[in-house]
């Protein structure tokens, strides 16, 4: 494969001996080169989530199958629905009692409320049969001046809980990355 | 397996400007010290000192440190191909997210010649705008690399102008959550102004002065939480014209916790000063705190 780069590179130099703009060719190969070498992660990646799939961890993978009449998968159904998510904020509480640097933000909090409009939250951001109908995330949070590292500690514990959970890996980001756009209306206010 | 990049003892030779960034960082070290960042995303030292990959300087700045926040980290990393070995210890100062100042030295060995080139890098970033994760906006910095070539007779036989130049570059860089099947994708651009040859270290400019942008970049997928695999591509000119070529790598990097990283790759280096198919490996280690 490098021989057959290097190879490439030489072809390219005496194409572009012949042209003027040199650099940007090569940065056009470059790129083609990084495009082409990413096929190997990218298969990689398949091949592992292809095992995921198949893998034991059937507690996200089985509920939707009994109630999906519906068309395509939601997130909230590949998570495993209500059942997953109910176990995940459990978790998630329970990480946040035992966190020194997180649980004087929730001190005020009840537990109960929180329990269950996070659980309302998450169903709705996966696309579940939920709407969420607590306060905006601003008006949660304003007042709390919540810094960047205490907030990462949260994402933190949100990971923690979704592995003592069993949501797979490619699942956990595709949840973060629902709940990422919502950052702004919950640190420095 | 691993070989152990040996301890640089020329980084006792910290310049001024260095020692000033110490003493400030011990003022501040009763603000937070590091660790606020998500696992792996500030990535690791390139081997010219600056937050990044192995190879090309990132839009992150170095270590876990976020807005209220300070970090050190340090690196060590040698990279092996066939006639040439580099050695390379670097120290990073991270200030609040914002700022990052560096210093990496460098032991070139030339081993066809039997010859030893060194050459110290000081460095500045400053991060301008975004969150490599959060923002919508790519996360960008702005970056400066002061190289000072002290073994330069090589580099003046072969047509340099100078032993010392400043680089700039400005990155931009993004982690795209879930975006490949689920799994993490981070890209990162940058665009740097140059006349090194060879980095640096065989001098600045030359007979085919062709300074210029040169582009870099890199791709990589976080196959769970601890590791990441990519590739990396870095253009450079060709200012000697001794057919010097872009350099290639492909890296597998592990992020045990907040405080090592271990990075392997395998580097294709091209053509150094005329000598063919400088392919081999490449391996760092980086504290943080």
């Amino acid at each position: 494969m490098v021989i057959h780069a290097e190879l490439l590179i030489k072809l390219q130099r005496n194409l572009q001996d012949a042209v003027v703009s040199a650099n940007f060719s090569r940065a056009a190969y470059g790129l083609w080169w990084l495009v082409r070498q990413s096929l190997l992660p990218i298969l990689l990646v398949v091949s592992l989530s292809g095992c995921a799939t198949m893998s034991p961890v059937a507690p996200s993978e089985l509920p939707h199958k009994i109630d999906s009449g519906q068309q395509a998968d939601t997130l909230y159904q590949r998570l495993g629905g209500r059942v997953v998510l109910e176990q995940l904020v459990d978790n998630f509480v329970k990480g946040i009692a035992a966190d020194k640097q997180v649980l004087p933000y929730f001190a005020k909090s009840n537990v109960t409320r929180f329990r269950l409009m996070f659980i309302e939250h998450l169903c709705e951001v996966s696309d579940g049969p939920c709407r969420y109908q607590g306060d905006s995330m601003r008006d949660i949070h304003t007042g709390m001046h919540i810094n960047e590292a205490d907030f990462n500690r949260v994402v933190e514990l949100l990971v923690i809980a979704m592995e003592q959970t069993k949501i797979s890996y490619p699942l956990q980001n595709q949840l973060l990355a629902r709940l990422a756009p919502l950052r702004n209306g919950i640190i420095g206010i | 397996m691993l070989i152990l990049p040996h301890i640089n003892p020329r980084l006792s030779q910290l310049k001024p400007l260095l020692v000033l960034s110490c003493l400030w960082f011990l003022l501040l070290s009763n603000q937070s010290l590091a660790g606020g960042k998500i696992l792996g995303t500030p990535g690791i030292a390139q081997f010219e000192g600056a937050g990044g990959g192995g190879l090309v300087p990132w839009a992150q700045l170095a270590g876990y440190a976020t807005a209220d926040e300070v970090g050190v980290s340090g690196a060590c990393s040698h990279a092996d191909v066939r006639d040439f070995r580099l050695n390379t210890c670097a120290l990073q100062l991270n200030f609040f997210d914002r700022l990052e100042l560096s210093y990496a030295s460098h032991d070139f060995d030339v081993l066809p010649l039997d010859l030893l080139l060194e050459q110290n890098i000081a460095g500045v970033k400053v991060r301008l705008f975004g969150d490599v994760v959060y923002s919508t906006m790519p996360q960008v910095s702005l970056g400066v690399q002061h190289k000072t070539l002290q073994t330069d007779a090589v580099a003046f036989a072969l047509g340099a102008e100078d032993n010392s130049g400043t680089d700039v570059y400005l990155a931009a860089s993004k982690l795209h959550l879930g975006a490949v099947f689920g799994y993490n994708l981070l890209w990162n651009v940058t665009g740097r102004y140059t006349e090194a040859n060879e980095a640096g270290l065989l001098g600045f400019g030359g007979p085919q002065h062709s300074a210029a942008v040169q582009w870099e970049g890199s791709l990589a997928v976080l196959l769970n939480k601890h590791i990441a695999v990519g590739v990396e591509y870095r253009q450079k000119p060709d200012n000697l014209g001794l057919d010097e070529h872009d350099w290639h790598d492909v890296f597998i990097a592990w992020f045990p916790n907040k405080h090592i990283s271990v990075t392997a790759a395998y580097i294709d280096l091209g053509t150094i000063a005329q000598v063919q198919d400088q392919t081999g490996w490449y391996v760092s280690l980086m504290g943080y705190y």
